[in-house]
């Protein structure tokens, strides 16, 4: 049987009077690889950012792994701890080597020994293909590598869902696959996830789920095939039809 | 260093019409100082006689030698390679300000006698009071900081109150008020501590800014990032935020550590025997105040050097390869 990571109920958002989320309803269960699609504006990186409590919402219910998200929650470190997030900006510590970078969060929260947080360190390393620049600084390697070390440092957590803010959004061009390589690799695995991505190839070969949203809902959600196939809402319709014309 | 250009415009001091302004105003500005009664005049003593006597004529003449000598100068050293010129600069002034020094008939065994006292007690003791308030005033600084930044109304209220009351009050004032205010209040406070406190909540005010503006100028996306591996608000400022502010903070905490170190001269109002203190009461019995205030500024000044070396030396080590 599996076992539901996330859920989403009757969420709303508002900044000001500006409605970021609208009746959001979303589960997501073990395993599950989901895809988030829209313009831009459309709420898709509040709804992502909202799962690991960045953002907090104002009315409806999430939980993350049996924990209901509200602002007094005294273990939202668990929360965070258990939902890896990797940034559209990478966010890598720039004054860190790789390997510090790595292994910061399994000393300092897990309070892993040092030994153990290195080899872990190491092996998601190898894991991303790099194990080559563990002692260089984030500002020496190029994007690619950069958001792969970023991927690295979620799984060093040892997370039960990884959120994927835009990824490959502020890569140029020919790094844009090496990252996907790597999100692919994690899929296979088994590893549950949520994209924010306008990278449809990647939705295709991946997704068993893709969601589009505009103004702050979801308007359609289907299997990738009949997706992309066959769009019910004129809204998809549109989008699809600009984003795949190239 | 100024982002310069790569077109490279004429050496200004080579063209003759500048460097005959130049010689020109020099000439008439150092005939007007009325020169032949200082050293530069008993130096030309061969030529205008007896300096006392010369007249106009004298003045004349030794403002012409000095504006000659003072042309030939500028234009030789614009020749030279950047670092040769500013070695030379330095050294022309430095000799120039001894000159004058010299000029006050400075007796230097009188100095002598004096100087050991001076580093001993005066130098040793500013030292301290600074190095002892500037430590201080970086952790009331970090307080002041991260309470300015927070939502908690108290917090910001009581840290934005310290700053502008301790910003807006006169330094010596504040050492009064502590030195003579606070025991009105039932606490006796010797004089070091009084100047300690003082100088601390003043320059902590100060470098509250400065750390609030390094703690401010790192992305946000940092904050996030640091939270979403579990990091709380501790460890979040401590291994994230401070270290990546502190290449912002240092340059500024290193212009406070000098101010600081001149400013602790004020302390000598309540007593305290540092170096301002020392400079001024040393003199007074034999009337040589000069030569006292002037050894207190020479150490002064050398003090400053260091640190100013010790500030690029940690500058440089922030500057490695990571940014």
């Amino acid at each position: 049987m599996t076992k539901t990571v996330i859920e989403m109920v009757g969420v709303n958002k508002w900044y000001g009077d500006f409605q970021a989320l609208n009746n959001i309803n979303l589960k997501v269960e073990e395993g599950d690889r989901i895809v988030i699609c829209g313009p831009s504006g459309s709420g898709k990186s509040t709804l992502i950012r909202t799962l690991n409590y960045l953002e907090a919402h104002q009315e409806g219910r999430i939980t993350v792994d049996g924990t209901d998200l509200h602002p007094r929650m005294k273990n939202v470190t668990q929360v965070r701890t258990n939902t890896g997030m990797v940034f559209q900006q990478f966010n890598l510590f720039p004054h860190m080597t790789v390997l510090e970078n790595l292994m910061a969060g399994p000393i300092w929260v897990r309070k892993l020994p040092k030994a153990e947080a290195r080899a872990q360190a190491m092996t998601y390393l190898d894991r991303v293909r790099i194990p080559e620049q563990a002692d260089k600084y984030p500002g020496q390697l190029s994007g690619g590598q950069q958001q792969r070390v970023a991927i690295a440092r979620s799984l060093c957590m040892n997370p039960k869902v990884m959120l994927f803010d835009e990824p490959t959004s502020a890569l140029d061009p020919e790094m844009v696959s090496e990252v996907l390589d790597t999100m692919i690799g994690l899929a296979r695995d088994g590893m549950t996830m949520i994209c924010v991505t306008h990278e449809m190839g990647f939705a295709k070969a991946v997704a068993d789920r893709v969601i589009f949203m505009d103004q702050g809902e979801i308007v359609e959600e289907n299997a990738p095939k009949p997706f992309f196939d066959a769009p019910q809402n004129s809204r998809t319709k549109t989008f699809l039809g600009q984003i795949l014309q190239h | 260093m100024l982002h310069r250009d790569t077109v490279i415009s004429d050496i200004a001091v080579h063209k003759p019409k500048v460097m005959a302004g130049i010689f020109a105003a020099a000439f008439v500005i150092f005939t007007l100082m009325g020169l032949k009664d200082t050293i530069f005049g008993a130096l030309m003593a061969p030529v205008i006689g007896d300096p006392a006597e010369a007249g106009f004529s004298g003045n004349a003449a030794t403002g012409l030698v000095l504006a000659i000598l003072l042309t030939v100068n500028i234009v030789l050293i614009a020749f030279l390679p950047l670092r040769y010129q500013i070695g030379i600069v330095w050294l022309q002034l430095l000799l120039l300000f001894l000159t004058f020094f010299y000029s006050f008939d400075l007796k230097l065994s009188f100095i002598q006698t004096k100087i050991w006292f001076m580093i001993t007690q005066g130098l040793f003791t500013t030292l301290y009071i600074s190095a002892i308030s500037i430590a201080l005033a970086s952790g009331l600084a970090i307080i002041g900081a991260v309470a300015k930044l927070s939502s908690n109304g108290f917090a910001f209220a009581i840290a934005s109150f310290y700053t502008s009351f301790f910003r807006g009050i006169p330094l010596l004032m504040q050492i009064y008020l502590i030195y003579l205010g606070l025991p009105q209040l039932g606490f006796v406070i010797d004089a070091v501590p009084a100047g300690i406190l003082a100088l601390t909540l003043c320059y902590g005010a100060y470098m509250t800014e400065i750390f609030r503006a390094g703690i401010q100028s790192i992305d946000k996306g940092q904050w996030e990032a640091s939270r979403s591996i579990g990091f709380g608000f501790g460890l979040t400022m401590r291994r994230i935020i401070l270290p990546q502010s502190m290449p912002l903070i240092i340059p500024p905490t290193g212009n406070q550590f000098i101010a600081m170190l001149k400013d602790s001269s004020l302390v000598s109002v309540i007593g305290v025997w540092e170096l301002m203190f020392l400079a001024r009461t040393l003199g007074n019995k034999d009337f040589r105040h000069m030569e006292m205030l002037i050894t207190a500024a020479m150490i002064y000044w050398m003090l400053t050097v260091c640190l100013e070396l010790i500030q690029s030396r940690i500058e440089r080590h922030y500057k490695s390869p990571q940014h």
